[in-house]
């Protein structure tokens, strides 16, 4: 009898002639993010994945797991030989170590198996019996127990109570690599979230105006990306230093396309930043309509200024549902601490919602874009997050 | 690297630093231990209290150690509350309070007790004809500061007291001290106060000591209990390097007091005067004279925001504080320099220069020049 972890796949398990490919990159980074663990052994056996750990590293190894994507379920279980008598001793040991207010159960059987002589219905059954037997304040309840008692039979048993819900999703590198634009704020770090859940390995980029804001809102970003780390693995990011840009759109363009125009420059900045680095793709923390640069002419004129694919999957989100996976990802406290940039300096008091891109291009033939964008990622400074 | 942040804290002293490293290592005992050991740290708190106490011109016995300015006016105002709040549930302060005088009131009014806080004028003294008619039978407590820790405002002690021990006797007179100690002259006897706290890292000593003088004819309940120490005001195994560190950092102000204050005072005036002169639009928020303490310097440098200023300074080496935190939520507001009336282009361009004995006049040229600069390149972005 041992005790184990058992995670489950979600998508991966229906990408066909790819599925294998997916499952190794799976157990890469489940191997990545339990490490330092003490981690014995890790096995695949018939669609699942297997850990052996001593025992008291469980909860740190569940609350790491819970954060790999591509899990469905986590599970710790014991493992027994594929007899009935094995089976009812792990079956008792699972329900004695969880007997905390539950009164009803149910035995669900799955026999991967075929050449077990017992039928699942059977297995349940018999074990169902036992569990009655044994526990006398025990009821059975088929639509709504308290309590599952599941038992796989494969190459081994496996006995367990408990599924504890992953994000789902693919595993971090099955997708291609995207550049990150990560503020202060709740949304961006949520829009990273979201795309590295669908498998893609982030970097991110971080613009500033120092001295006009602070050091201290850098170290903020650092720490957002240090939390978003937790789910996506190391994250390679670039701070830019916007100041000179600002300065000059301030001195030059009318003042109500101040954001507008910083927002086109913080693109091609990631533009060439994913470029150079070889990423495939850029992604916003933008939700229509949110503030006046969201408007859908705002996103129109600032995707004009860039070719590489921009994703911005919060696009549809209302902020409530922003805030709540903000939240559940443990980013929202630090998005919220007060390091207001002081880029308020900056900022229009009536920011144009409709721009025209032809006004927007006319306005930037009076600044020197292409040295504009070099010299600020020439001082670019690089810092890998983990 | 030029230090213009002496209110924030200051660097401890060569002296202090190796009078600490050898007591980390060498009284290490437990001053409440019966051995020798023991014993010979009792002795060190005894001799660092007395330097202190001497400093102060107050008795041995009324001073207690803490773990600095803020534990001290909990502490005095706290212990003098819940003994008097019997005799009466009204207080008196001032609306340019530290927080932690001034979060200890909003606490009070909670629990249902009338505060008054007196307003300012425009240079920060707070007018004593309102403490005056403020004061009545049922007020138990008056807290003032000595000095102002945003604009460097002298209060008159002396007179206040007069003031309230006429009007009421019974009620107790609290001074936050902890920009005034070891900087601006008091006494407290004099003064009537009944008690006042001070701060080991203001004064070239470590952090995490301060200290809480009370008048001996009081006898106040703890806020904290425990094992009695500090003659059972202040439990807790006393912060021995602490108290070793700020020892040693006043018996050397003791020494220096009336030396390094002339210097200060001779460095602010000619800072100022030579900003006046080299930068326009300026705004002093700081006396020159005696009635401010020669240590703090606090000038608006209108159109442009102290936070930007502070950060052009601090690419030059220079580190100086806003007294606004630089918000467009407007909601972090200094509430000192709006009490003394200034408005928000004022208050947003606010820089706190706070001096030390180890400053010297070539850094204060430095800092104007790196100023003038600065103010004028964040001026070309504000005022465009």
């Amino acid at each position: 009898m041992k005790e184990l972890i058992s995670v489950s796949f979600g998508e991966i398990a229906l990408k066909g002639l790819n599925r294998r490919y997916f499952e190794d990159q799976l157990i890469k980074n489940i191997r990545r993010a339990i490490k330092d663990l003490n981690i014995e052994r890790i096995y695949k056996e018939q669609g699942k994945v297997y850990i052996e750990a001593p025992k008291p590293n469980f909860p740190k190894i569940i609350s790491r797991l819970k954060k790999v994507f591509g899990l469905v379920n986590i599970s710790p279980c014991i493992r027994v030989d594929k007899t009935m008598e094995a089976i009812e001793e792990a079956s008792i040991k699972a329900i004695t170590s969880k007997d905390d207010g539950i009164r009803t159960f149910k035995v669900q059987t799955n026999r991967a198996d075929k050449n077990f002589p017992i039928k699942s219905p059977e297995v349940s059954r018999i074990m169902g019996g036992i569990v009655l037997n044994k526990f006398s304040d025990l009821k059975v309840d088929v639509h709504n127990p308290d309590m599952y008692l599941y038992i796989d039979i494969k190459q081994n048993a496996y006995v367990y109570t408990e599924k504890i819900r992953g994000y789902g999703g693919l595993p971090i590198g099955t997708n291609g690599k995207a550049l990150l634009l990560l503020s202060g704020g709740i949304d961006s770090p949520v829009a990273g979230f979201m795309m590295a859940k669908r498998g893609v390995e982030i970097s991110a980029v971080h613009y500033h105006s120092y001295p006009f804001t602070s050091e201290r809102s850098e170290e903020k970003v650092k720490e957002l990306a240090g939390i978003l780390s937790r789910y996506t693995g190391k994250i390679k990011m670039y701070s830019v230093n916007i100041l000179e840009i600002q300065k000059q759109i301030n001195l030059k363009c009318k003042e109500n396309e101040m954001t507008i125009l910083s927002r086109r420059f913080m693109m091609r900045l990631a533009e060439k930043i994913a470029e150079k680095e070889g990423l495939n793709g850029l992604i916003t923390g933008e939700s229509l309509g949110q503030v006046a640069s969201q408007t859908i002419e705002g996103i129109g004129v600032t995707n004009a200024s860039v070719k590489l694919p921009v994703f911005r999957p919060l696009i549809g989100f209302d902020k409530v549902d922003i805030v709540h996976i903000a939240k559940d990802i443990e980013t929202y406290e630090t998005s919220i601490l007060p390091f207001e940039d002081c880029c308020t300096v900056f900022l229009p008091k009536h920011p144009v919602t409709k721009p025209k891109l032809e006004d927007i291009l006319k306005s930037e033939e009076l600044l020197d874009v292409e040295y504009l964008v070099d010299e600020a990622l020439e001082n670019m400074k690089v810092t890998v997050i983990e | 690297m030029i230090y213009l942040d002496n209110c924030s804290t200051t660097r401890p002293r060569e002296e202090v630093a190796t009078v600490i490293a050898k007591s980390l290592l060498e009284d290490f005992g437990n001053p409440s231990s019966l051995h020798r050991l023991g014993i010979r740290a009792e002795k060190k708190i005894k001799e660092a209290r007395a330097i202190i106490s001497n400093f102060l011109n107050v008795e041995d016995r009324e001073i207690y150690f803490t773990s600095g300015g803020t534990e001290s006016n909990n502490l005095a105002i706290q212990s003098f509350v819940r003994k008097l709040s019997k005799k009466g549930m009204h207080i008196i302060t001032t609306k340019i309070e530290h927080p932690s005088v001034l979060n200890t009131m909003k606490f009070y009014e909670k629990q249902g007790f009338e505060i008054t806080y007196l307003d300012v004028d425009d240079k920060g003294y707070i007018s004593l004809s309102q403490l005056e008619n403020s004061m009545r039978d049922d007020t138990i407590l008056v807290a003032v500061m000595h000095v102002n820790n945003e604009i460097g405002i002298v209060e008159p002690i002396m007179e206040i007291g007069r003031i309230i021990k006429d009007k009421n006797p019974n009620t107790i007179f609290h001074v936050d001290g902890i920009q005034g100690f070891g900087k601006v002259d008091i006494e407290l006897k004099l003064g009537k106060v009944d008690s006042y706290s001070f701060s080991g890292h203001k004064v070239h000593g470590p952090k995490g000591i301060g200290g809480l003088f009370i008048d001996r004819k009081h006898d106040i309940e703890p806020v904290i209990f425990g094992g009695n120490q500090e003659r059972g005001i202040r439990s807790g195994t006393e912060n021995l390097t602490g108290i070793i560190g700020f020892g040693e950092a006043v018996r050397l102000a003791t020494e220096n007091y009336v030396k390094e204050r002339e210097h200060v005072k001779e460095l602010k005036s000619y800072f100022a005067d030579k900003i006046k002169a080299e930068i326009k639009d300026i705004r002093l928020n700081s006396r020159l004279d005696d009635k401010s303490s020669p240590y703090i310097l606090n000038i608006s440098f209108l159109d442009t925001r102290g936070e930007v200023l502070l950060h052009y300074l601090e690419e030059n080496g220079i580190y100086v504080s806003t007294s606004s935190a630089c918000s467009s939520r407007g909601t972090e507001k200094s509430h000192v320099l709006k009490s003394i009336g200034l408005g928000n282009r004022e208050i947003e361009g606010a820089i706190r220069f706070c001096f030390s004995y180890e400053n010297v006049k070539e850094e204060m040229d430095y800092t104007v020049e790196k100023l003038k600069a600065s103010v004028s390149e964040i001026r070309q972005i504000i005022l465009r």
